[in-house]
């Protein structure tokens, strides 16, 4: 028997223990401060002399009942919108940022316009791009320009978005190793073949987590096509039915049904880069 | 006609200045059919930027290199169509990392070539066979060895039958016990008579694998011979520093 094998064991079971003492108190530690945090805000709002009449203006049980069916409804038209936005916005986006990454001299003139498009509209509020787009195109009285609000208010989304995400995908685009593109054209393809089949599938991989960043951001900026009038839209219908008695529970109602779509895209990102670090 | 024996590749007066600096100074140099000639020097000497002037990858600013007889630096000269003519392996192996190992080797023919895909795929199994590497077609370049990358790069530059392999540095990235199996692969690609021109500081490669080894000094090619002189017996005396110094580095 080596001696020495016997308090190489103890020590082991001593770290065990010290790990798990560690761990425990660690978690003692997070739920104690969770509670007095948590119960402190809750304490603080319950017992503030304003309480009662909050709750019944916008905690109202048989309110939200009442409201919740037309507010869901005109959810699913916040979502149909937020849908063709998302599709057209990965698109046209895709396409700006290959323009302004190419350096083709014919290209020139596409790569300016690209260029100050993504400068002016990321500049802009979107408030402000709804209102401009959504009054403004119907003003110029042209025939065959759309002039239903939720066309227009899709339109101004569009552009506002489609500013961002060229930019996101831009960077995918720059953060391709120059060496990439020596071996794509090193094994006989062209540039665009170059871009295609090895630049772009790189880039795109490495900028998903962005992207589903500024989606959430898109969800939540739909309800602003509310201010041009488009019908229908939840924040708008949850707006009505609180004008209607004062009672402001129909909006709590539509900020739950937010939540209900981007709280779990916030979730799938962390996980999505959660894996990605590994 | 081209005369029988006319060199695959041809430098004449190349010269290359990367702003201020030159980096290549009136190379002149013709490697034969079937001949591997391995280009040695110092880091930063120009032997990279010889192969990616041959590829096309760089702009040369005044001499000529031609392949087959054939002027290709032109401005007019397509340069897709010359490339396709060679095959360049880098020295970080640039591989695809989103494409498996059978599409990283597939790519070039039959996106570029246009070879049908499954006469692609089958002519890159085989490749891949012959440089040791059957059974990884389907990992993907990060879950390999770098002396496995590294022969992938081979087998991905070999694929559509190149006239010529530029070989820039292709152990220089390596663990020194990985050195070997590149060199085997390498050793494969000369056994059928594959055209070389390679880069290297590697002393052992250039004594096993090349019939004449030149010395490049300050962008210029200072002497060049069969290796047993060149790395034995230097005529020149910036050629004996150069190989004393890697001596006492132990790298020789």
């Amino acid at each position: 028997m080596d001696p020495r094998a016997e308090p190489a064991r103890d020590r082991r079971a001593e770290r065990a223990a010290a790990r798990r003492a560690r761990t425990l108190r660690g978690a003692a530690i997070a739920a104690i401060s969770s509670v007095v945090v948590l119960g402190g805000i809750a304490v603080l709002i319950v017992t503030s002399p304003g309480w009662p009449d909050v709750r019944d203006t916008f905690f109202n049980v048989d309110v939200f009942r009442e409201s919740f069916p037309a507010v869901l409804d005109a959810f699913w038209l916040d979502v149909r919108v937020f849908l063709i936005v998302e599709v057209c916005v990965l698109v046209l986006a895709l396409g700006v940022a290959l323009l302004r990454t190419s350096n083709a001299p014919a290209m020139f003139p596409l790569r300016l316009l690209a260029t100050v498009y993504a400068d002016v509209f990321r500049g802009i509020p979107v408030i402000l791009l709804v209102y401009l787009v959504g009054f403004g195109i119907p003003a110029l009285d042209i025939d065959g320009l759309p002039s239903e609000p939720v066309v227009l208010g899709g339109i101004a989304l569009t552009l506002s978005y489609t500013a961002y995400v060229s930019e996101v995908y831009r960077a995918g685009l720059r953060s391709v190793h120059r060496g990439q593109r020596d071996a794509a054209l090193a094994i006989g393809l062209t540039e665009s073949q170059a871009t295609r089949h090895v630049i772009l599938p790189q880039a795109v991989r490495r900028v998903g987590p962005p992207l589903l960043n500024d989606f959430i951001a898109l969800q939540k900026d739909v309800a602003l096509i509310a201010i041009i009038g488009v019908a229908g839209e939840a924040f708008r219908v949850a707006q009505i039915q609180a004008a209607s008695d004062f009672n402001y529970t129909p909006l709590i109602a539509a900020a739950l049904l937010y939540l209900a779509v981007t709280v779990p895209l916030a979730r799938l990102l962390d996980r999505w880069d959660f894996e990605r670090a590994r | 006609m081209m005369p029988v024996n006319a060199p695959v590749l041809e430098f004449r007066g190349v010269t290359k200045a990367f702003g201020e600096r030159e980096v290549l100074h009136g190379i002149d140099l013709a490697i034969a059919e079937h001949e591997a000639v391995a280009v040695i020097g110092a880091s930063g000497s120009g032997k990279s930027t010889m192969l990616r002037c041959a590829d096309l990858l760089e702009e040369i600013d005044d001499g000529d290199i031609l392949l087959d007889g054939e002027v290709i630096t032109d401005p007019s000269v397509d340069a897709v169509a010359v490339r396709r003519r060679l095959g360049l392996v880098f020295q970080a192996y640039n591989l695809f990392p989103h494409l498996t190992v059978l599409e990283n080797v597939v790519l070039g023919s039959w996106r570029g070539h246009g070879v049908p895909r499954d006469e692609a795929e089958s002519a890159a199994r085989a490749q891949l066979e012959r440089l040791g590497l059957g059974g990884r077609e389907n990992d993907h370049p990060d879950r390999l060895s770098g002396g496995q990358q590294q022969r992938v790069a081979l087998a991905r530059a070999f694929s559509a039958r190149p006239r010529a392999m530029l070989l820039d540095e292709v152990t220089s990235a390596l663990d020194p016990e990985l050195v070997g199996e590149v060199l085997a692969s390498v050793r494969t690609l000369r056994d059928e008579g594959v055209t070389m021109l390679i880069a290297t500081h590697e002393m052992s490669f250039a004594r096993e694998v090349a019939d004449r080894v030149g010395y490049l000094h300050e962008g210029r090619l200072v002497e060049i011979g069969p290796p047993e002189q060149l790395l034995a017996e230097p005529r020149e005396p910036e050629t004996q520093r150069f190989l004393r110094r890697l001596l006492e580095a132990g790298r020789a």
